[in-house]
């Protein structure tokens, strides 16, 4: 217990106290409201690139934050400019993004949605970034797109594969340069057709969260609709390693077509397992099994080894690709670094570029006049040939690639031969797609 | 003062005071200039340093004062995070409710796992609580994917329910708020160069944890408290006075989880996002390495704990190879490169590294966590009587 005894001095040397107190704001100037957040004042600009640094798509992160810095380089004016010089649009003159320098900061998304939000937080309050980027798993990519949302600005998704990201989880402030679930699904289909036929019984392995139900959902749609029967769909859990036991009843239920809803270690696993017990050497019911991967990228042909050889799957983008824009990026890419790009790389620089082209086009960093001239935007030149941000639900509509394991590998980076070029009009759904549906957009949100 | 003695009450106010300017102690270096990098008074962190040190004063309570070893604390996190979120999605975006129905649930759930857990003791109870929470995330993952959104986690939608808010209007969008103040509404001061930002959620969150921190002294200075110490020093003699410890224990573990409730609730109070993440081991052995880094069984020593690990997570990781080339661009060419060499591995993807370091320095040389340090050092000044006057209070036995 204390007591309190009001003397003469004690209440003058509070009064005092109070008295600076009160004098004190008015040596602060308070700061000068902005039209929205994060509006660049200086001669800079800074951009967020959120990447999983560590965990287990480190790989894909480094590679992506490569692209990105490759990009920075070129859009200050750096290097041989890269795909600026290809790009159909020719609003950016290799002098920053609007006359202003880009500089980036980076964070680690460790694959946790959490981390990721934290992450990205800290570049938006304490950077101030006006635009993020970057990630390499749906989870959390959904996540940094809600945040940006609130927040107030630009997300521009790196590897993001599940159908939610532009689908029910779809923000006014978040876009996506990659292809989705339906995609591969549409994509894979007709060729899957022509190579195995249409009378097939497909049994499918499917990583036990969101991006695999998609995933599962989608092949299963686009191949039952060409006549396939699908006769099992077993989750396995997501932290796997040997999935033997999984096999093993495959080879009893009568399928002869295995589909691996798996990506990155998992996929790895599963489909060296699935070799190892000789699956790829039976016959069943008349005709040679085979095995399809949906989501295929060249980190995990690599893990794979051998095994990918002659293994179906689909692709955003592949360095094999001779178009101008692709051979472009290849070169740029490959000087500084050495080796080819992979295609998170290649989706995080053109995410990187198209943002800058926008707010060019926009004439500010304003995140409703990007949305703006991001919506129904058409461009090419990008390696994907023409593609267009749908206005929608901000998904890049554009051809996709079907990939076979290479049989005869010639290096560690040319392990997937391109099958068919599958254009954009086989893989556009409408925007109301049942695998979609739920998902509002909203209007932009500038912040502030 | 409030029912504490001199000495706890003094701790209280230097929490209180501490957590009040914590957006001036954090920003101690100006905009613009090489430091600001150490700069750590943005909102999203301040908020992470309470939240987490309610977290770890819960956890305190359990671990510091009945010595039982819980390595699924982050499972109660995680429920109350769902518990607030469904709060938010069905009924208001008022925090209130989303809070108190987070401290129910995570309690109700604690009851349960206490319930199991407790009957073992030492190891067992560890790895039980551990079994209770990996089940936790993995069926947040998977199998509950309709109640809790599997990997993507859950948000605030544009057409939730929220049957007591009103709509929307046009373009807005559903924002955590208490009565209508914006929880991530901050008022940003700038003088001279230097820019402090004071944000509503944070000083809401603050003034919880200042609570939780007043009830936990409560509880460390009760009967209560003493019984549980008691269980901790030994058990046998407890039972062998014919006390039965077990509701005793039960009753801290509940409360422990129902801390950790609230944190979770807070977190999703001031970034209403929650992915079963927050579940997984890794996140309850933080929680224990918080605890011990500060000093189990201290008042004080979970909430340090909490800020040093937040901390070198949030700012020793965004350290990247640029930064430590503006940083050493002096030096000459080979050297530079040289000493980046050295210190890089240490730094930005790293810091798990430094930390470990860290933690293994303290428990070899300060095994009452950071707290034994600062009494160390005010011996150092204060000579033989320090014991009587620091503020700090010791471990528990």
């Amino acid at each position: 217990m204390s007591t309190s005894n009001f003397t003469r001095r004690g209440v003058l040397k509070t009064s005092a106290l109070a008295g600076a107190g009160v004098a004190l704001p008015t040596i602060f100037t308070a700061s000068s409201a902005a039209a929205y957040m994060n509006e660049p004042k200086g001669s800079t600009v800074t951009l967020g690139f959120n990447v999983p640094q560590s965990g287990p798509y480190a790989d894909e992160g480094a590679d992506e934050l490569r692209a990105y810095e490759l990009a920075v380089e070129h859009l200050n004016g750096g290097g041989d400019g890269g795909l600026m010089n290809t790009f159909s649009s020719k609003a950016l003159k290799g002098n920053g993004i609007l006359g202003k320098k880009v500089e980036y900061v980076t964070g680690d998304t460790q694959t946790k949605s959490d981390a990721a939000r934290a992450s990205a937080k800290s570049m938006i309050e304490k950077d101030g970034a006006v635009m993020i980027t970057g990630g390499s798993s749906s989870g959390v990519a959904v996540a940094v797109q809600a945040l940006c949302q609130e927040a107030g600005v630009i997300f521009m998704a790196g590897l993001t594969h599940s159908n939610d990201t532009t689908g029910k989880d779809k923000k006014a402030n978040g876009f996506r340069h990659f292809f989705n679930s339906y995609m591969s699904g549409a994509a894979l289909a007709p060729v899957l057709q022509k190579m195995y036929g249409s009378d097939r019984k497909a049994y499918h392995l499917t990583a036990d969260y969101n991006w695999g139900y998609t995933t599962e959902e989608a092949v299963k749609s686009s191949t039952e609709a060409m006549g396939w029967e699908t006769v099992n769909a077993v989750k396995t859990p997501l932290t796997q390693t040997d999935f033997s036991s999984y096999i093993a009843p495959v080879l009893q239920s009568g399928a002869d077509v295995l589909v691996l809803n798996h990506y990155g270690g998992n996929m790895v696993n599963s489909l060296t397992n699935a070799v190892q017990f000789g699956l790829r050497d039976k016959q069943v019911n008349g005709k040679n099994f085979e095995i399809v991967v949906p989501l295929y990228s060249r980190l995990m042909a690599k893990g794979a080894g051998a095994n990918v050889k002659g293994i179906f799957g689909s692709t955003n983008w592949h360095w094999s690709l001779t178009d101008e824009g692709s051979k472009a990026f290849v070169k740029s890419f490959g000087e500084k670094y050495g080796f080819p790009p992979s295609q998170a790389a290649h989706t995080c620089y053109v995410q990187a570029l198209l943002y800058a082209d926008a707010c060019e086009r926009a004439g500010t960093f304003n995140p409703c006049g990007v949305v703006e001239a991001l919506e129904g935007f058409e461009f090419d030149g990008m390696g994907n040939g023409k593609t267009l941000y749908r206005a929608e639900d901000h998904q890049c509509f554009k051809d996709v690639l079907v990939v076979k394991g290479k049989e005869n590998p010639t290096s560690e980076f040319d392990l997937l031969e391109i099958v068919e070029v599958t254009p954009v009009e086989q893989v556009t759904y409408a925007p109301d797609h049942p695998q979609m549906a739920g998902g509002e957009l909203g209007t932009c949100n500038p912040g502030a | 003062m409030l029912g504490l003695d001199k000495k706890d009450y003094t701790l209280l106010l230097i929490v209180a005071g501490l957590t009040m300017l914590a957006p001036f102690i954090l920003n101690p270096f100006p905009e613009g200039s090489g430091l600001a990098q150490f700069n750590a008074g943005y909102p999203d962190l301040m908020q992470r340093f309470v939240i987490f040190g309610i977290f770890a004063i819960g956890f305190n309570i359990l671990f510091g004062l009945t010595g039982y070893l819980s390595f699924g604390h982050a499972a109660f996190l995680g429920v109350g995070s769902y518990a607030a979120i469904w709060m938010m999605k069905l009924l208001t975006t008022n925090v209130i409710p989303a809070m108190v129905m987070a401290v129910i649930i995570a309690g109700l759930f604690a009851l349960i796992v206490g319930y199991v857990s407790l009957r073992r003791s030492g190891i067992y109870f560890s790895i039980l609580t551990l079994a209770f929470a990996q089940m936790s995330f993995a069926m947040a993952y998977s199998v509950l994917t309709p109640l809790t959104g599997g990997e993507t986690g859950l948000q605030l939608k544009i057409a939730d329910a929220r049957i007591l808010d009103g709509a929307l209007e046009a373009g807005e969008q559903a924002r955590a708020n208490l009565f209508g103040l914006n929880m991530s509404s901050s008022y940003e001061m700038s003088v001279g160069s230097w820019l402090f930002t004071f944000n509503t959620g944070y000083y809401i969150a603050a003034l919880v944890m200042l609570a939780s921190f007043y009830l936990a002294i409560r509880i460390f200075r009760s009967p209560f408290g003493l019984m549980l110490r008691a269980v901790k020093s030994n058990q046998n003699r407890l039972n062998y006075t014919g006390l039965n410890p077990r509701p005793y224990t039960l009753a801290a573990f509940v409360i422990s989880g129902m801390y950790a409730g609230l944190a979770g609730g807070l977190m999703v109070a001031m970034d209403t996002q929650v992915g079963p993440e927050r579940m997984f081991w890794t996140a309850s052995g933080e929680v224990v390495l918080m605890t011990i880094l500060g000093g189990a069984g201290t008042l004080i020593g979970p909430v340090l704990g909490a800020g040093l690990i937040k901390y070198m997570e949030n700012i020793l990781s965004k350290i990247n190879k640029d930064i430590l080339h503006q940083w050493f661009a002096f030096l000459p060419d080979g050297l530079e490169d040289f000493i980046i060499t050295l210190v890089y591995p240490f730094i930005g993807k790293g810091w798990h590294l430094t930390l470990g370091i860290i933690f293994m320095m303290v428990v070899i040389f300060l095994p009452g966590g950071l707290v034994e340090g600062g009494q160390r050092i005010a011996k150092l000044f204060k000579g033989k009587d320090a014991d009587e006057d620091g503020a700090q209070t010791k471990p528990a036995e």
